[in-house]
């Protein structure tokens, strides 16, 4: 890990966002343990130096899209932890008013397009996005996380080709976590890299250490200085690994144990943390100030989220359509 | 009134919102150096540039998600699905993306993507180039479908499509393009949800939309000869159905018969039918009546295509049959 092009400050930053990500993550899954949500969540433990360091690397005017696993998209992005915990409780305070629960949330303010149920939904809509973004001349771009399950979806490709060949500013970054639900990536893919497919499109594939958040900070740096430049889409592979199930309560099975074990060893906030410590040895009291600052911040969005109402039934109804004045449709 | 083509009045309408509005804009396959299969882009690129008028890859699931997002992203797209048997492509973006988002995010954004839909039965296209599917549509919350039978509505509806910050399928039935008919001048809009009585009539309500409309039209001259005075209902919206206009037409004649080019299971008069008989039950003074196709794909041969075409002789003899 090369620390050398940020300071400090920046490292510290870096690291407060990741632990931002860690502590809401596991909150939840201990909530969700204990019966106090409703659904289901699939937590970002593991992987939280891809979603800071792509965050970090891109401007508050660009836009992302996230996946079903994207509590740590949309807290990288900007998201509030107490509005998340809300809606991942069905509160009616929450970022969708209890209507999408965790694999919905979206914050438009933020460029957050939307996490998404469906694999791989989300990167032609970023293609969408970025393709808006042309047309109007913006200088944003997009940032479209998807997982390497998605990567097996037609709809990858389609999204590819297209914003390959209209030469759109956006940044496909597929953290390749190395499971699809159960199923292992060697065992569904016959190339140890989907960043090579990049080829079949002639745009750039890049292989980047997902557990090194200032190798994904420069890599996602480089893609968007591509993309604003007109120059078209990147593919970027971050090979990294969830800690945990795909989704609470899966007993992962089928992971042998010492591949989790070798993962937990480059533990993308450890490895941070060293670097940091290295580099700056006087900054431990600033770590456990930030440690000290995160455990509030998410002690104080379960509080809000706990003490907010559930949503209005008289809202059930409400939002389907902007314009809310057929009484057929409502019946 | 001047006559202008059914395709024609798609153009006028692209054109005028278009104009009107630089976040609307265009992309599907062949429209743009083609003009459209059906020449219903002819001079838009010209216009307003291959920018918003944009020949995408044979990749509906693409072309969809990306009109989503760039909806999300403040863009008023329209996106030609150049056959309307090619939504079945992209079910995901059309079901799970555009029809939910809005309410899944909790009304923070707006969905204003249009879905232009070329359907029906034309010159022996065959099974995968002929359906008509828009009552799959009716079933999903979020969406609004459209189905104009003319060009004043064909214009007006898709000015109002275009306009709508919720998403639109706009079906527009592939032999209708060169029918000709009167469009108003200047910005002519038709309300979305809002049915039309086409001919007033007092022995029974025959309710149509796109192509089956104009059999629905030749049939009541015909039971006008025999004494039949048929009202004539023209949709025009399917999602949401305008059912006020429905139960005060059933007031006056008490018989009801739907009719629809799509196949009769599952189609848009079992919903009619069954929300006359939920909630309107004592306006009847007969059984609803249907007409749809039979539950078979769509034959090649003409010999066989002819078989699951409804044609004004079916309504007619079905209008018989009610008010006997």
């Amino acid at each position: 890990m090369n620390a050398r092009p940020y300071g400090c400050e920046d490292l510290l930053r870096f690291y407060r966002e990741m632990l931002r990500i860690r502590l809401f993550d596991l909150k939840a899954a201990e909530l969700f343990a204990q019966g106090r949500m409703a659904g289901n969540i699939h937590t970002y433990v593991g992987q939280e130096a891809v979603a800071v360091g792509a965050c970090q690397a891109l401007e508050p005017g660009d836009l992302i899209t996230a996946t079903h696993r994207g509590h740590g998209h949309c807290l990288a992005k900007g998201g509030r932890a107490d509005t998340m915990m809300a809606e991942l409780f069905g509160k009616a305070t929450g970022y969708c008013r209890g209507k999408g629960g965790s694999m919905h949330i979206a914050d438009l303010g933020l460029g957050i397009l939307g996490a998404n149920g469906i694999v791989g939904a989300g990167i032609p809509i970023a293609a969408g996005s970025a393709l808006a973004s042309k047309i109007k001349g913006g200088r944003e771009i997009t940032l479209a996380f998807f997982g390497d399950g998605a990567a097996n979806e037609g709809v990858f490709h389609e999204a590819l080709n297209m914003a390959a060949a209209w030469r759109l500013p956006v940044i496909f970054l597929c953290e390749n976590n190395r499971y699809g639900v159960s199923v292992s990536i060697d065992r569904v893919t016959n190339t140890a890299d989907i960043a090579d497919r990049a080829k079949g499109y002639g745009i750039p594939g890049v292989v980047v250490d997902g557990n090194d958040i200032l190798a994904v900070c420069e890599a996602v740096a480089a893609a968007a200085g591509r993309a604003r430049r007109g120059e078209g889409p990147t593919l970027l592979e971050a090979k990294t690994y969830r800690h945990r199930g795909h989704y609470e309560g899966d007993p992962q099975s089928y992971k042998p144990a010492a591949e989790i074990a070798a993962w937990k060893e480059r533990d993308p906030l450890d490895r941070l943390k060293k670097t940091i410590l290295a580099a700056h040895p006087d900054a431990a009291a600033a770590l456990a100030g930030i440690a000290a600052a995160v455990e509030a911040e998410i002690a104080a969005a379960v509080r809000f989220a706990e003490d907010s109402p559930y949503p209005e039934p008289a809202t059930v109804t409400s939002d389907v359509y902007a314009a809310d004045n057929e009484r057929s449709v409502a019946r | 009134m001047r006559e202008i083509t059914f395709s024609e009045a798609t153009l006028e309408a692209m054109a005028e919102e278009m104009a009107r509005d630089e976040r609307v804009f265009v992309m599907g396959e062949d429209i743009a150096r083609q003009g459209g299969i059906f020449g219903q882009f002819k001079g838009l690129p010209q216009q307003f540039g291959l920018d918003r008028v944009r020949d995408t890859p044979i990749s509906e699931t693409a072309i969809v998600g990306a009109g989503v997002g760039a909806a999300l992203a403040g863009m008023r797209p329209v996106v030609d699905m150049h056959f309307a048997d090619f939504i079945t492509v992209c079910m995901d973006e059309v079901v799970n993306q555009m029809a939910k988002i809005r309410y899944m995010f909790g009304g923070q954004c707006t969905m204003p993507l249009v879905l232009r839909a070329p359907d029906g039965i034309i010159r022996s296209a065959a099974a995968q180039h002929s359906q008509s599917l828009e009552a799959w549509f009716v079933h999903v919350p979020g969406l609004k479908v459209v189905i104009p039978s003319n060009p004043a509505d064909a214009k007006g509806l898709l000015k109002a499509a275009i306009r709508s910050d919720d998403p639109v399928l706009y079906f527009e039935h592939k032999a209708l393009f060169p029918t000709k008919g009167p469009v108003p001048d200047g910005d002519h809009l038709t309300p979305i949800g809002k049915a039309a009585v086409v001919r007033p009539g007092r022995d029974l309500t025959v309710i149509s939309y796109s192509m089956t409309m104009h059999r629905a039209l030749e049939a009541a001259e015909t039971l006008a000869g025999q004494g039949i005075d048929a009202e004539i209902i023209d949709l025009r919206t399917i999602s949401p159905i305008d059912i006020d206009t429905i139960y005060a037409s059933l007031a006056k004649t008490h018989r009801l018969l739907i009719v629809h080019e799509a196949v009769k299971a599952g189609g848009v008069g079992a919903e009619i039918a069954a929300r006359v008989a939920e909630e309107a039950f004592d306006l009847l003074d007969a059984p609803i009546a249907r007409i749809g196709a039979p539950f078979v794909p769509i034959p090649f041969s003409p010999a066989l295509e002819k078989l699951v075409k409804t044609t004004a002789g079916d309504i007619v003899r079905a209008a018989q049959q009610l008010c006997r």
